[in-house]
């Protein structure tokens, strides 16, 4: 079945370093696993560098620097300028906490393509408030700057949800004030925190609606001024009759590096109950070619009903696993955002809880090292 | 009437050949393109410093088969500055 596979697996394009867990921030919707407080290990220099190689050598050609936070790793224009030696084009995904203008300068010269500063509300009090520190706000308005004056391709980054979807025009007017040349406003995706934080997160249908509608309107404006600013809206499936194609397919374009070298087809995936390989017992080549973790949703042999005699499952693959896995318990079910599915009746719910949510910013959980630990002990 | 006008790449965007995928790609903020054989091939005459009358005499002298190559070329780099890959300088 692994050689059957392997005709068919094209390389993977596309390599995710998530350099560390670590991270100065705390927002409720972080993607990083509940329990990476326990998670401390990182890969050296050495062996990054050494999958960067192995990467580039399969095909790989957009590589992105993340986290957690990964300008905590001092090795970071290392990793750079090996990087780009070899040819990836380069993102760096930040917070922008711990950037400097020095540093902004020292990862152009060591050939970074590309800054994405990651901000969480467009005014300071909210954005503290969401990212959890006091500072935040100021500082990343200050590298946003720096970011551009250092001639990189300016790309902000919002996460919405409920407590600022509200805040569209806001955010859209201070991108264009920061002169942005792509803007992604990313609703919440309900893996890691953001899961366990959903009712306090996700927005009502009608707050939604009318976030889209505002969205819409001012891309007609950027049109009519002329702004080549780009608006890329994703809004959450959650809200939708199918799922999304998750990550183009399992083991398909996408592959992920955690901090500790655990090989990943998506940044979620950790948490299904799979035994996914490690960059330092097995290479590259194997871990994507052949290892069982990788090979386990290709194809769509595992599918079990609704979605094996669906035509439609060569269109989305049945969805997201982590969601699968997440909302009814088995992996190897249709994503419950399928209108198709049996158990479509758990969204359906979380629709209507988005309806009555009441919770604040008070009661949602932090991501920080106290509730990492509190959560995996319980 | 473009032909006086001189294309470039737009910030953050990086032509490259990937042996790989054997083809040439672009590659932008968290994104790429597969390029075909003929978009690759206008997209490598794209330096920021020669016109488009320069780009396509280039073209049609390595691809002498080709016939006049004017209106194909110029219908590309429309839609590569549509797609916001290239801008005139
Ligand atoms: S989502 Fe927030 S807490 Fe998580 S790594 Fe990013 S900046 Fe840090
Ligand atoms: S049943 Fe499965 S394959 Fe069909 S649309 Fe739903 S999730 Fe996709």
């Amino acid at each position: 079945m692994t050689v059957v596979a392997e005709a068919r697996v094209g390389p993977p394009l596309w390599l995710l370093a998530e350099l560390t867990y670590r991270c100065p921030l705390q927002c409720p919707y972080c993607s990083n696993p509940l329990d990476y407080a326990s998670q401390q290990q990182e890969l050296s220099t050495e062996q990054w560098l050494d999958v960067l190689r192995q990467g580039r050598a399969m095909g790989a050609a957009q590589l992105g620097f993340s986290g957690g936070e990964p300008l905590v790793r001092q090795d970071l224009p290392e990793l750079i300028a090996g990087a780009r030696d070899l040819g990836y084009y380069t993102n760096l995904i930040t917070s922008g906490i711990g950037l400097t203008e020095a540093k902004v300068q020292a990862f152009a010269e060591a050939g970074l393509d590309h800054i994405q500063v990651s901000f969480q509300a467009s005014d300071p009090e909210l954005n503290n408030a969401v990212a959890g520190s006091r500072k935040a706000f100021e500082q990343k308005l200050a590298m946003a700057r720096a970011v551009k004056a250092a001639g990189y391709p300016m790309v902000l980054n919002f996460v919405i949800h409920r407590h600022n979807i509200h805040q569209m025009n806001d955010i859209l007017a201070l991108c264009e004030n920061l002169d942005a040349d792509y803007v992604e406003l990313a609703t919440c995706q309900y893996y890691g925190w953001a899961f366990k934080n959903r009712e306090g997160l996700m927005p009502s249908k009608a707050q939604l609606v009318q976030a889209e509608q505002e969205v819409n309107d001012y891309r007609h404006d950027l049109r009519t001024r002329g702004r080549p600013m780009k608006v890329i809206f994703v809004t959450p499936d959650y809200y939708e009759e199918r799922p999304k194609a998750c990550m183009n397919g399992w083991g398909n374009l996408f592959l992920t590096v955690a901090p500790d070298g655990t090989a990943l087809p998506c940044h979620s995936a950790r948490l299904l109950p799979i035994d996914f390989p490690n960059v330092q017992t097995k290479s590259l080549n194997d871990i994507w070619y052949h290892s069982p973790g990788f090979n386990h949703y290709r194809g769509d042999s595992w599918m079990p009903e609704p979605c094996r005699s669906c035509d439609e499952k060569d269109k989305d693959f049945g969805g997201c696993r982590c969601q699968a896995y997440l909302l009814t318990g088995n992996a190897d079910n249709a994503d419950p955002v399928c209108s198709k599915s049996p158990h479509n009746d758990r969204i359906l719910a979380a629709r209507t809880a988005a309806d009555h949510a009441t919770a604040g910013l008070d009661d949602l959980i932090y991501r920080n090292a106290r509730n990492s630990k509190l959560l995996y002990r319980g | 009437m473009t032909l006086e006008k001189t294309p470039k790449l737009r910030r953050g965007f990086r032509f490259q050949w990937e042996p790989v995928q054997q083809s040439h790609v672009l590659l932008y903020p968290e994104g790429m393109v597969k390029l075909n054989g003929s978009a690759g091939a206008i997209l490598a005459e794209v330096d920021g410093v020669r016109p488009v009358h320069q780009i396509i005499h280039s073209l049609e002298q390595q691809f002498p088969e080709a016939g006049p190559l004017a209106a194909d070329v110029e219908a590309f780099l429309a839609d590569a500055v549509q797609q916001q890959w290239i801008e005139w300088s």
